[in-house]
């Protein structure tokens, strides 16, 4: 019997190690963002659709209302990471060979995280303007 | 290498409404992936002063403007209604052929219902 020098199980060894290199993290995010989307999507719909006919001054303080300002943020953050993942599935499905997998899946991340960045320093920039 | 020879693909497929959903789903989900950079713009806009503001108001105050607006909500409703579908069959139920069949009919109908009153409820608020 050889003395096995490691405590590790060989189980903890072999996790994080499959082929995606992670496990259900992508599937689970999905779904939570999605149940998540479905009250914040109507609040999205319902700010922007308030802001119909409404002035500059008046749909800038709509918007730098803390409660409304919130609410987008939180809604921006969840439909960007929910974009993230969905586009991964649609690139992994379809996009065959490595070098342009792997560039339009760095693209797709960069997209969404500029779509987040630009939505929320404009949010914070009319949060703070008033 | 020469390329190897496929299998017979999508076309040999007859279209049925569960598979058109499907699809559906996924191009409402890429059409809204690019439509939130308008959404970015908006606010990034908005924030950036009168102009900005002026420019998206006359943009979606035009008829153009508002018939996009009300087919990208309609896009986004259909997307919402195909996921809650998703989030259904999760749970084990709606799985049947049958229940796949019908609800599949029902969707583009009941998103475009549910669009509508959508609008109208923002119409007798605003």
């Amino acid at each position: 019997m050889t003395i096995q020098n490691d405590m590790r199980t060989p189980l903890k060894k072999v996790r994080g190690l499959g082929a995606a290199r992670d496990g259900t993290e992508h599937f689970w995010h999905q779904r939570l963002t999605a149940a998540l989307n479905i009250p914040l999507t109507f609040i999205l719909f319902g700010v922007v659709a308030a802001t119909f006919g409404l002035g500059f001054e008046e749909t800038r303080a709509l918007f730098a209302n803390p409660i409304i300002g919130l609410l987008l943020a939180a809604a921006i953050i969840n439909i960007a990471w929910h974009m993230k993942l969905g586009m991964q599935m649609v690139i992994e499905d379809y996009v065959h060979s490595d070098g342009m997998k792997a560039l339009l899946l760095l693209a797709n991340n960069a997209y969404c995280a500029a779509v987040a960045l630009i939505a929320l320093y404009a949010l914070i920039k009319l949060a703070l303007l008033g | 290498m020469r390329p190897r020879p496929l299998s017979p693909h999508l076309q040999i497929y007859k279209p049925i409404p569960s598979m058109m959903m499907s699809i559906l789903h996924r191009l409402t989900g890429v059409g809204l992936y690019f439509g939130m950079a308008i959404v970015a713009l908006f606010l990034l806009a908005l924030a950036g002063g009168e102009g900005g503001h002026d420019l998206f108001s006359e943009l979606f105050g035009s008829i153009i403007g508002i018939v996009v607006l009300f087919l990208f909500s309609w896009v986004l409703f259909h997307h919402m209604l195909g996921g809650v579908r998703h989030l259904v069959w999760d749970f084990g139920h709606l799985l049947s052929r049958e229940e796949s069949r019908s609800t599949s009919m029902a969707l583009p109908a009941v998103s475009l219902v549910m669009t509508v009153i959508c609008w109208l409820i923002a119409w007798l608020l605003v």
